[in-house]
C-alpha cells in the first residue's frame, strides 16, 4: 500500500478562519491550498506557528500555454511538520508583469537559496530578499530560461558568449 | 574614528566607530577546480590570519539545465540524466524520480519490484557513503582509510555491473518496473558481499573513529545545532547528526521499508565528527536492511502487469497474446504512451544525501511539463558560510566533506 501522510484537516480550518475560505485540493493524499499571493507569507508564518517547521523546497512553474491555467506562475511551497510527518502545499499565483511576492527568509533561512533558484530561473521577484543574485546563471546572463517561451536550444547566449584566448589574457 | 599608527592597529577588531574596517582581511579563491572539492564549485573565503571570517559560496559551473531536459524528455528517458545528477549514487536518483512519476501516475508497484528497489537504493546508499566518509578520511590525512572504502566501491559496481551492465550510469529503473530482474548470479554477488564487507567496516572504524588526529580535525568543528538544522532545511545525515530523527524510510515508508526491521542513526552533537559517525552508523543498518531484504525477496512478476498499460511487456506476451502486442506497440509508438493526469504532485525518497524530491507537474501526455528536482546538496552548501565561519582554513575541506557535496546535483 502507497503511504498516506495523516491529515491536515484542522490545519486549514485554522487558516480558513483568518484569511476566508479555502478549498483544498487532495491529490494523491497530498493536500494542497491556494492562497492569495499578499496573503502567502502571512500564511506560511501561521503554518509555522502551527507545527510546520520544515520548509522542504519552494519552486515554481510557469503555466503558459496550460490547459485551463488562469494564471502564468505558480509559486509552490512545500512544507513538513517533523513532528507529526505532516505535509502541505502552499500555491500562490503570479502574473505578469513584475511578478513579485514577499520573502520568506525572515521564516526559514533556508528559503534564501530556494528563493535565489526561483528569481534565477522563473524571474519571480522577492520582496525583502537579503541577497537576491543569481544562483546557478551567470551574472550577467539576461533572460529567466526555465520559463516556457524561452527555447530549449538557448538564444544563441553560448555562441555569443566572450572567449578570451591565450594572446589575449 | 582612530588612526592607525602601525600595522598592528590596524588588526584591532573594533574601530572607535563602531564599524570594522576589513582592509586587513585576506581574500582567497578556493576552487572551482580544486582536489579538495571533489568537484566543481567555488568558495571566496575572507580570511583573518588562518580563520575564516566569511565565506561565499559560489555555484553554477556545472549547470546543465536538468530540469529544463526534463520538460523535453519522457518519463523513461529523463531517468538518464538523473543518473547525472548525484553520480555516486545514481540508482537511487533513478529510484527517486520514477517513485514520484508513479505518485502522478499513481501506479502501484508489484511486491518483487518494491523490494528489489529497495535493495539497490541500500546499495546506493553504501556507495555514497563509503565515497563521503572516505573523502572526509582522505582530505584530513588519512589515506588508507579511502583506499579500504573504495575498493568495496568497486565491489558495489561489480553487483551493479552483473545487475544491468553499467557500473555508473545506471539507468537502472522504468515507469512501473526496473530494466533488469535479479539473477542468481546477482543474488550471489550480493550475498558475497554481504558477507565481506562487515570485516571492511570493522577495519575502516578501527583505522578512524578512535584515530586521536582525526578526531581533532573533525570534533566541534562545523557545529550545526537542531534548530538551525530545521530553519535551514537540512535533511539526511546532516540533520541526522544535529539531533532531528526524520528519515522519510521510517516517517513515509515507501517501497519496502514498511516491512523491514531498522533502525535510524542519529547524533546529537551536530558537528562534522558527528556527520561522520552517523554515515558508519547508516551503513550498518543499510547492510541490514539489504540482507532483510535480499532473504525476503518476494517471487513474481517484477514489473506491473501489462492491464496497466506502462510497463513494456516480456517478449513472450507480445508474441503470444493480444494483450501483449497491443500494450507493446501503444508504449512504443511516440503518439501513444502513458495517460498522465492534468495534476501535479510531490514524491521524496531518502536518498544518502538527504530528501531528494520531484515535484511532477503533468499535462496529459509523457513529458513531464515541469520536473523539478528538489535537490540536497543546494540547501547543505547554503549551510556552509554558517559552519565554517571562525574555523581555520584547514577546517574549510572538513567542513566540505562532511556536508558531502556534490557539484552535478548541486547545479543540475
Amino acid at each position: 500500500m502507497p503511504f498516506t501522510p495523516p491529515a491536515v484537516d484542522d490545519i486549514v480550518a485554522s487558516l480558513a478562519e483568518r484569511f476566508g475560505e479555502i478549498k483544498p485540493a487532495v491529490y494523491r493524499g497530498q493536500t494542497r491550498i491556494e492562497l492569495r499571493p499578499a496573503d502567502a507569507p502571512d500564511a506560511l508564518r501561521l503554518l509555522k506557528q502551527l507545527g510546520f517547521d520544515l520548509l522542504v523546497d519552494i519552486t515554481c512553474v510557469d503555466y503558459l500555454d496550460y490547459k485551463g491555467a488562469k494564471h502564468r506562475y505558480g509559486l509552490v511551497y512545500l512544507l513538513a511538520n517533523t513532528a507529526t510527518n505532516q505535509r502541505l502545499t502552499v500555491r500562490a499565483y503570479l502574473d505578469d508583469p513584475d511578478p513579485s511576492i514577499r520573502s520568506v527568509v525572515p521564516l526559514w533561512e533556508g528559503a534564501n537559496w530556494l528563493e535565489r533558484e526561483v528569481w534565477d530561473l522563473f524571474g519571480i521577484r522577492f520582496e525583502g530578499h537579503p541577497d537576491l543574485r543569481r544562483l546557478v546563471m551567470p551574472e550577467e546572463f539576461t533572460a529567466h530560461p526555465l520559463r516556457k517561451d524561452y527555447p530549449l536550444q538557448g538564444r544563441g547566449e553560448r555562441h555569443n558568449f566572450p572567449v578570451l584566448t591565450r594572446n589575449d589574457g | 574614528m582612530a588612526i592607525a599608527t602601525n600595522e598592528f592597529d590596524v588588526i584591532s577588531r573594533d574601530s572607535a566607530a563602531g564599524e570594522r574596517s576589513e582592509d586587513y582581511l585576506w581574500t582567497l579563491n578556493f576552487g572551482p577546480q580544486h582536489p579538495a572539492t571533489h568537484t566543481t564549485l567555488r568558495l571566496v573565503l575572507k580570511l583573518e590570519g588562518e580563520r575564516v571570517v566569511d565565506a561565499m559560496p559560489e555555484m553554477g559551473y556545472l549547470h546543465s539545465g536538468f530540469e529544463k531536459i526534463g520538460e523535453h524528455l519522457t518519463f523513461n528517458q529523463y531517468v538518464t540524466v538523473t543518473d547525472r545528477m548525484n553520480y555516486i549514487s545514481p540508482i537511487a536518483n533513478n529510484v527517486a524520480w520514477h517513485h514520484a512519476v508513479e505518485t502522478l501516475l499513481g501506479i502501484e508497484l508489484t511486491p518483487r519490484c518494491r523490494y528489489i528497489r529497495t535493495i539497490v537504493a541500500e546499495l546506493a546508499r553504501l556507495s555514497d557513503h563509503l565515497l563521503s566518509n572516505g573523502a572526509v578520511g582522505l582530505d584530513t590525512g588519512a589515506f588508507t582509510f579511502f583506499l579500504y572504502a573504495f575498493y568495496q566501491r568497486e565491489v558495489i559496481y561489480d553487483i551493479f555491473e552483473t545487475l544491468c551492465g553499467a557500473r555508473f550510469t545506471n539507468s537502472y529503473t522504468r515507469v512501473g518496473g526496473v530494466s533488469q530482474d535479479f539473477t542468481p548470479l546477482v543474488i550471489e554477488k550480493i550475498r558475497a558481499f554481504l558477507k565481506t564487507f562487515p570485516k571492511t567496516l570493522d577495519d575502516m572504524e578501527r583505522l578512524l573513529t578512535r584515530n586521536r588526529i582525526f578526531v581533532d580535525r573533525t570534533k566541534g568543528v562545523g557545529v550545526l545545532t537542531k534548530d538551525e538544522a530545521i530553519n535551514r532545511s537540512a535533511t539526511g545525515p546532516v540533520a541526522r547528526a544535529s539531533g532531528v530523527t526524520r528519515d522519510l524510510r521510517k516517517d513515509e515508508p515507501y517501497l519496502a521499508y514498511g516491512d523491514l526491521d531498522f533502525q535510524i542513526a542519529c547524533a546529537s552533537a551536530g558537528d562534522c565528527y558527528a556527520r561522520y559517525l552517523v554515515r558508519m552508523q547508516e551503513m550498518r543498518e543499510s547492510l541490514k536492511i539489504v540482507a532483510q531484504a535480499l532473504e525476503n525477496l518476494p517471487a513474481g512478476p517484477v514489473n506491473v502487469g501489462i492491464d496497466q498499460r506502462t510497463a513494456l511487456p516480456t517478449k513472450q506476451q507480445v508474441y503470444s497474446s493480444i494483450e501483449g502486442t497491443i500494450s507493446h506497440f501503444e508504449l512504443s509508438m511516440a503518439n501513444r504512451g502513458f495517460e498522465v493526469p492534468f495534476e501535479e504532485s510531490y514524491a521524496a525518497i531518502e536518498a544518502p544525501n538527504g530528501e531528494l524530491g520531484f515535484y511532477i507537474v503533468g499535462d496529459g501526455d509523457d513529458t513531464a511539463y515541469r520536473a523539478r528536482c528538489r535537490p540536497p546538496s543546494v540547501l547543505h552548501f547554503a549551510l556552509f558560510p554558517f559552519l565554517i565561519r571562525g574555523h581555520t582554513l584547514s577546517d574549510v575541506v572538513a567542513v566540505l566533506g562532511s556536508l558531502n557535496i556534490i557539484a552535478a546535483e548541486l547545479d543540475r
